[in-house]
């Protein structure tokens, strides 16, 4: 179906829906470079009054995707909850963003999810202002549960990322130190291993494992190896926690990504029949964002802002414990600046929520981005008064073996001082009861008190 | 805290100092309430600017071509159809093929090569002044002494990797040996990387190329470049082709970063 759209003595016209996703969106490099940029401001805004006349129910009728070719719309078409969807089905976009802004609360928008699709809060995240995309997914609760519980009001957890460039294994533990002294780790402490094998990832989860029977924490740990290697290593009995994957928003690539529906099926039921959750089974950890999939010449000729809310419909299938974009990783082929990589950090965030996605963010970028530190500062902050389910906690934001800046352990504890939030509860009462916090939950920095130096494989006088 | 650092009285030091032996991660770097210590904020700061510096001063291409000269060589100057470092960025499809005053130069009758050698910017402009002429110097003699012809260096500017692709359908070079500027990180902004392509031509993808990356002090020596791309170069002109395919194996330090190890 094609679209049409005057403004100012000038028709516009969109041949079809993700034609019109394209134009609406607003301006960054990756949709430029694909050729699906909208050729004017004037045509941008035209197509997002187009956009806003469209009733919601119109996304039901026209796939972005073809059905025929791609699983990931199989996926979203199939699993559509049409009685979840009833309270908006009569809304078209336009109507559905004052109706997000006003009256929506907590409770509608958690029963709302199921009858959402990607294509529609992609959709109307378009007509929405950075204000917008904060508000709304402010309203938005998303809890989810393994050794710890992650989402709960006024909470705010960090994944602990000590990576290193050659794995080794007391270069991992001190960089795990320190995040732990600072607070850092309830989400995950999650290792991008250097080498993708199972030796690597059994060497450093046991480690981790070591760490975790030894301290006490209520953590849980994670290798971000392939999904291939994750479901090798559970099979020869390592402890496997989360099973990791970065996922994409078309079948073909997820398929350069080397996996499939049919491949994360097997992997999660793998990770759940080891049962190794305490007070929850929410066992996958994906990544996500915008730009991979035009990066692996398989977006369809869709906008890369609402083919990656596809990866969402991908993430929920599996009821993951955590999902995050990397928001400012691609490049600037992708994101140009700190514009554009904030926009996208809060659309992630926003579309994610909607869906009922345990979304927490990789605040970061590359130095051949027009970006900066205090880029990182706005994002962050922008994104904790969004309630933003996670953040990444990296020494000093210089990540040694992936080569980027993300958020550091110091990050963390701005925000969530600024903003009032706290850890994972039990992850909190842990902090307390170890020695490294006192009892009204500040942290000690005395990293003698608590019980990590000898859970972790460090020379104690090294540490003196 | 009692511990009070050198010349400040409101910093909170971290007391794991020591662990910093173990990793070049910014671990212990202490407090200033929630912030970081201006010393620490500030060596970040520096970091950063080494690295932008790296991604945004242009080569200075006259200097260079002055360097080779300086060793006997030959050299021609082309860009890319990049015109700008902002488009470069947003647009790696133009980083990849030749300005049109870049095919006129490249297009002068002349003697096919074995191998080109190609000094593109790629993401650091200092990576490329600090180690291109002695990578060089490293690896021309090498190719002397296997019998290679070699052309005119081209030095090239706004440039992508697989700009030695066109560079060498044009030249018709058996072989392009593309030294590039790689993205700089915080830790270090130099780093040269090294890519091997056999029968260079549009249309070659990165699983066709071998690479020998994190050339510069500190990291892979140039003399150790020279040594593994002149291995691979060897093993290239016999088997005829690069990459993945390549059988031969070539100890290398940083191993085929290109792509996946060859399980052949």
């Amino acid at each position: 179906m094609s679209f049409t759209h005057s403004l100012a003595g000038t028709t516009h016209r969109f041949p079809d829906l993700r034609t019109l996703l394209a134009r609406a969106s607003p301006a960054r490099s990756g949709d430029a470079l694909a050729g699906l940029i909208a050729e004017s401001a004037a045509e941008r805004v035209a197509a997002q009054m187009a956009l806003a006349d469209l009733p919601l129910r119109h996304f039901l009728n026209e796939a972005v995707v073809p059905y025929e070719t791609d699983e990931v719309t199989r996926l979203i078409v199939d699993s559509h909850d049409d009685a979840a969807f009833a309270p908006v089905a009569h809304l078209t976009v336009g109507e559905f963003r004052d109706w997000l802004l006003g009256v929506a609360d907590t409770a509608a928008l958690t029963a709302l999810a199921p009858g959402l699709t990607p294509e529609m809060v992609a959709g109307v995240s378009k007509l929405m202002r950075l204000q917008d995309l904060i508000a709304v997914a402010a309203k938005t609760r998303v809890v989810t549960r393994f050794r710890n519980t992650i989402g709960l009001e006024g909470r705010l957890s960090t994944r602990l990322q000590p990576n290193h460039p050659v794995d080794d294994p007391r270069g991992i533990a001190a960089s795990t130190l320190d995040g732990l002294m600072y607070g850092v780790g309830d989400a995950v402490i999650g290792i991008n291993p250097a080498t993708d094998s199972v030796e690597a990832m059994t060497a450093l989860l046991s480690m981790l494992e070591e760490l975790r029977l030894r301290s006490g924490a209520p953590i849980q740990s994670c290798v971000l190896a392939h999904v291939t290697t994750a479901l090798e290593t559970m099979r020869r009995g390592a402890p496997v926690d989360l099973v990791f994957q970065s996922i994409a928003g078309t079948e073909a690539a997820n398929r350069a990504f080397g996996i499939s529906l049919a491949l994360l099926d097997e992997a999660w039921e793998a990770a759940k029949s080891l049962k190794r959750g305490t007070v929850g089974d929410n066992v996958m950890y994906f990544e996500t964002g915008q730009g991979s999939e035009l990066s692996s010449g398989a977006h369809e000729g869709v906008d890369q802002q609402t083919v990656e809310a596809r990866c969402y419909a991908v993430a929920r299938r599996y009821r993951p414990l955590l999902v995050n974009t990397v928001v400012g990783f691609i490049g600037p082929e992708y994101l140009y600046d700190g514009k554009q990589i904030t926009r996208a950090g809060l659309e992630d965030h926003f579309c994610a929520k909607l869906l009922g996605v345990p979304m927490g963010c990789d605040v970061c970028y590359t130095n051949h981005a027009e970006a900066d530190q205090d880029d990182m500062d706005a994002l962050l902050t922008l994104l904790g008064v969004a309630g933003c389910t996670f953040i990444m906690g990296v020494p000093g934001a210089d990540d040694i073996m992936l080569n980027y800046q993300s958020t550091s352990f110091h990050d963390a504890l701005y925000i969530r001082q600024v903003l009032g939030r706290r850890p994972a509860p039990e992850f909190e009462a842990w902090l307390a009861g170890s020695g490294l916090a006192d009892e009204l939950g500040r942290l000690r920095f005395d990293h003698r008190a608590g019980p990590l130096l000898p859970a972790l494989p460090l020379p104690s006088e090294e540490a003196a | 805290m009692t511990g009070k650092p050198k010349g400040s009285v409101v910093v909170q030091p971290d007391g794991w100092s020591g662990l910093r032996r173990f990793t070049d991660a910014r671990i212990a770097l202490g407090r200033a309430g929630s912030g970081l210590p201006t010393a620490a904020h500030l060596a970040f700061q520096a970091a950063h600017a080494q690295a932008r510096d790296a991604v945004h001063v242009p080569l200075d291409v006259p200097a260079l071509l002055a360097d080779i000269a300086a060793q006997g060589w030959e050299s021609v100057a082309v860009a890319s159809a990049a015109p700008d470092r902002a488009t470069y960025l947003k647009r790696p499809d133009l980083g990849r093929r030749l300005s049109a005053d870049g095919e006129t130069r490249l297009s002068e009758p002349a003697a096919a090569p074995d191998v080109v050698l190609v000094v593109a910017d790629g993401l650091s402009s200092t990576a490329v002044s600090a180690n291109a002429v002695a990578v060089l110097a490293a690896l021309i003699p090498r190719l002397a002494a296997a019998g290679r012809r070699i052309g005119p260096i081209v030095v090239a500017t706004q440039a992508r990797v697989a700009l030695g692709d066109p560079i060498g359908a044009i030249l018709q070079a058996r072989a392009s040996v593309v030294l590039v500027g790689e993205r700089p990180g915080l830790s270090a902004a130099d780093s040269l990387g090294l890519y091997l392509t056999w029968m260079p031509r549009p249309g070659r993808v990165d699983s066709e190329r071998n690479c020998i990356s994190n050339i510069r002090s500190g990291g892979t020596s140039p003399d150790a470049a020279a040594e593994q791309a002149a291995a691979l170069l060897a093993a290239m002109f016999a088997e005829q082709r690069s990459g993945v395919a390549l059988g031969a194996r070539v100890a290398t330090a940083a191993a085929l970063a290109a792509g996946p190890p060859d399980p052949a």
